[in-house]
């Protein structure tokens, strides 16, 4: 009966809200990344081997006791745990990400290569797997019980295909095979397109499959009815009424799937021998360079909360019924 | 040229879902001003007719006609697009279901201008202009900000406004109503009732879906009874109100409440067919306990100054329930009338204790009540009961219907039936169930026969005293009438007390000894249900009573001044 009491009283585009909703999400911002500080300090203690050999050239070096002890003292590493842990956390509320172990250069430069490929990788793959979970829920939507059978069970495949295999055989395929796009990521466009594919397909999967149950839902309900009986066409149908409300839940998870996408760089550019993020984490990691590891961590916690504010803002937008909690 | 072409005119029509036959050899006409209602319960067809006028019956459909004429237009080998052509411009359509029709993700306006822009009338400043005179002529207040807005700001009664302006929008020639009012307060049903029969005097066609022939009696002038996907008879307005010859519209006008003394029976004796129920044994029809109890009679629920706010709500300027008081007598019905927001289910639940009081006091057979601890309370609750508007949603979607009487029975120890077979199958008989509803899923019950199982858990452990909260608002005229009944056996047999909630003035008046008259949280009125109603002192209740739907053949007090 009296469905939605609250949203008659919700008051959009209060200033006081908006503020206080920027502030929220800006405190818990800064709760993420100094959680993420704090576990990758504590984290990489715990791999065994010592950070001055990694710092000399890694353990095939044939540093001597002095030099080692040099470089202790040089980094701070001779100082108590909550001495290096608070310098840390002070260095890194100043802006200074401190220098990379293997790289000998700041870490903030390194980033400041690194960052965009992977941005431009992950937000493509995001974009592709949107454009693909609309393509899959309109045709699936639009042809009956065997389309709709059809494109579930590519969802269901796609959404279940780890990234390492379906990178392999896309590049056996379209590569190896035809010959039509490069195996190694290039600066062309050509280059960017098996990597965007492997990200975006399994994803595409997995939003295809939300999408089409609230599209469905969306083309039996009584306001789409009330528009057919005003007559407006099926076409008009979707692009007025259903695709808006497909669209919903695929927005609130965009925030969470960049997040999947971030971690899927780490494979992809590996696999590709594309510059960025992902693939210098895992040389980072495995040369113990703790500087660049804290910083590619921190920047990538610090790309999805932003990713994740802006999720919860577009969610907002979209849909008027969620007021400013 | 013809003295008068029919706007619509059907001939035989035949729709089936997948083999299975809906409606059968229907036919009817409307001319230009006329109004014919189509009325019958759930499932006897009604919509579908409705929606096959229109090519929108459904995937699955299968729709067959000797002559479909919609505006001019021979619609039976219609294309798509000359279907849109008719959709809007010729024929505005106004759906069951005013709360989901409209997008809940669009503006008002532009909803309405969806109509406007299809059809392609004029400039989009001059679509806009129009969205605002409709929705002024549909009598929304502010309409420019009414169309700026979306469905989930809107009431319920604004929401059917706005439906209304989208299929007018293009001055259609035919609307089709498919039950307009259900779910909606009497009050507001009445004014969007009186904004249809004005557009109808505007010289369209109307035809008008019902279920309840007391609804459409205002407007009609032809009615057309259909039952089991036919039309069993047919009349002019007054020949089918005052003199009926189907046995199923006699039952249908016997269904209606409005006008009906108390106990007098509303469905037909042995229902068995109504609902799939097999008729129960009732006992002689007895007298109503006596008008004036004696003196010393306690009462068995006793209310005083109850208060009750909502401090998380933002609209809570107010509290929901302000200093209600009342007395409910043994074997007596205490009938709560008011709008939604009116702060009646609040009041039942803190009777029922399920929300505490913020002041005032509630006493059960003269002994604290709301005032005691919860454990002071719990070996006092089986003698109080409850049944809800859903039944369906008050049943563990688990359990089968031997379970949930067994769980009942057993005060919640044991939902294994085995233990009480005897029980169970007493209780279905009480409430005229068949024995075998006992190992079904209420999920594939009819929504007569839930709330019959409701009733049966109500009366389980065996209370004094029940709750009654909007128990047939969900149902259909024909259904209410049994369980209206049904409830009337059981107080006389049984000589339980009511706390009856509704916002249907008509029920209340049928089923109430007693009658308080709520608004926004306050008792406006209360006293013996026949002295309120046939001398309202109060004019919220007299504007009640004025827009509670009546059947004009039926003579009842004046409805005040």
């Amino acid at each position: 009966m009296n469905t939605s009491k609250a949203s008659l009283t919700r008051s959009p585009g209060v200033p006081g809200s908006a503020a206080r909703w920027l502030l929220g999400k800006a405190g818990g911002g800064i709760f993420v990344l100094w959680a993420v500080a704090t576990a990758i300090f504590f984290g990489i203690r715990m791999i065994p081997g010592d950070p001055a050999q990694a710092i000399m050239g890694g353990p095939g070096s044939q540093a001597s006791a002095e030099a080692l002890a040099a470089a202790r003292a040089q980094y701070g590493l001779d100082q108590p745990l909550y001495v290096q842990y608070f310098g840390q956390l002070w260095r890194l509320a100043t802006g200074d990400l401190g220098t990379s172990y293997s790289l000998k250069i700041p870490v903030s430069q390194v980033l400041a290569e690194l960052l965009p490929p992977t941005l431009i990788l992950a937000g493509l793959g995001l974009l592709v797997a949107w454009v693909m979970a609309l393509v899959l829920a309109v045709i699936s939507t639009r042809s009956g019980p065997v389309g709709s059978a059809v494109a579930s069970g590519l969802e269901i495949v796609s959404s279940a295909v780890p990234h390492f295999w379906l990178a392999s055989v896309l590049i056996m395929v379209f590569s190896t095979a035809l010959g039509w796009l490069p195996p190694v990521s290039t600066s062309t466009p050509a280059g960017l397109v098996l990597p965007v594919v492997t990200l975006a397909l399994p994803l595409a999967g997995f939003l295809g499959q939300v999408m089409r149950d609230t599209m469905a839902t969306a083309q039996r309900s009584a306001f789409a009815l009330s528009a057919r009986a005003r007559g407006e066409s099926e076409i008009g149908v979707l692009l007025r009424h259903s695709l808006r409300h497909a669209a919903l839940p695929g927005i609130a998870l965009s925030g969470w799937a960049f997040g999947s996408l971030l971690s899927g760089a780490v494979v992809v550019e590996s696999i590709f021998a594309r510059p960025g993020l992902g693939r210098s984490l895992l040389s980072a990691v495995t040369a113990r360079d703790i500087p660049l590891v804290t910083g590619v961590a921190l920047v990538s916690a610090g790309a999805y909360v932003v990713i994740m504010a802006l999720s919860d803002l577009g969610e907002r937008l979209a849909d008027p019924r969620i007021g400013p909690s | 040229m013809n003295a008068v072409v029919p706007l619509l005119r059907v001939e035989d029509l035949d729709v089936s879902f997948g083999g299975t036959s809906v409606v059968r050899g229907v036919s009817f006409t409307v001319s230009p001003g006329e109004c014919l209602a189509v009325v019958g319960e759930s499932g006897s067809g009604k919509s579908v007719t409705a929606k096959s006028l229109l090519g929108l019956a459904g995937p699955g459909s299968l729709v067959r006609t000797t002559t479909l004429d919609v505006a001019g237009v021979d619609a039976r080998n219609l294309s798509q697009r000359g279907w849109r052509a008719l959709r809007g411009k010729q024929v505005g359509f106004i759906l069951q279901d005013a709360l989901t029709s409209l997008d809940p993700l669009r503006t008002v306006g532009k909803e309405i201008d969806d109509a406007l822009r299809l059809h392609s009338s004029g400039s989009g400043s001059q679509r806009a202009a129009r969205v605002i005179e409709l929705l002024e002529a549909v009598g929304l207040d502010d309409p420019v900000r009414r169309a700026s807005q979306r469905s989930g700001e809107l009431s319920g009664g604004m929401r059917q406004r706005a439906l209304i302006a989208a299929a007018i929008a293009l001055d259609p020639v035919l609307i089709v109503a498919d039950e307009p009012t259900t779910a909606l307060d009497a009050t507001i049903a009445a004014s969007v009732m009186s904004l249809l029969g004005d557009l109808r005097a505007t010289g369209s066609g109307m035809l008008l879906i019902s279920h309840d022939l007391a609804a459409v009696a205002s407007v009609a002038d032809s009615i057309a009874v259909m039952q089991a996907g036919q039309i069993v008879e047919r009349g002019t307005r007054d020949q089918i109100l005052q003199n009926p010859q189907h046995p199923y519209t006699r039952s249908l006008l016997a269904a209606v409440p409005a006008g009906k003394p108390r106990f007098t029976r509303l469905s037909p004796t042995g229902d068995a067919g109504m609902d799939g129920v097999a008729s129960v044994a009732r006992p002689a029809r007895t007298q109503p306990p006596a008008t004036a109890p004696a003196p010393d009679v306690l009462p068995v629920l006793r209310a005083r100054g109850l208060y009750k706010s909502f401090p998380m709500a933002k609209s809570a300027a107010l509290p929901a329930v302000r200093g209600v008081g009342f007395e409910l007598l043994p074997g007596h019905t205490l009938g709560v009338v008011g709008e939604s927001g009116s702060g009646k289910t609040t009041t039942a639940r803190m009777v029922l204790e399920l929300v505490t009081p913020d002041a005032g006091d509630v006493e059960l057979f003269g002994e604290p009540w709301s005032t005691v601890s919860e454990a002071g309370r719990r070996s006092r609750r089986s003698s109080l009961g409850a049944i809800y508007q859903d039944p369906l949603s008050s049943f563990d979607p688990r359990l089968s219907t031997s379970s949930l009487l067994a769980d009942a029975l057993s005060f919640g120890a044991t939902r294994n039936p085995r233990k009480y077979t005897t029980e169970v199958a007493e209780l279905l008989a009480m409430v005229g169930l068949e024995p075998g509803v006992a190992m079904r899923n209420p999920a594939t019950l009819s929504g007569g026969q839930r709330q019959r199982l409701a009733i049966a858990r109500a009366l389980a452990p065996k209370p004094r005293v029940l709750i009654c909260d909007e128990p047939v608002s969900a149902l259909d005229v024909s259904v209410q009438a049994q369980i209206l009944d049904l409830l009337d056996d059981l107080q006389q047999r049984l000589g339980l007390s009511y706390l009856f909630i509704s916002h249907d003035l008509s029920v209340i008046r049928h089923m109430s000894d007693d009658v308080l008259v709520m608004r926004a949280g306050e008792v406006l009125e209360s006293g013996k249900t026949e002295s309120v109603f046939s001398d309202p002192q109060h004019h919220y209740t007299r504007s009640l009573l004025a827009s509670a739907p009546s059947l004009p053949g039926s003579h009842r007090a004046q409805e005040g001044p």
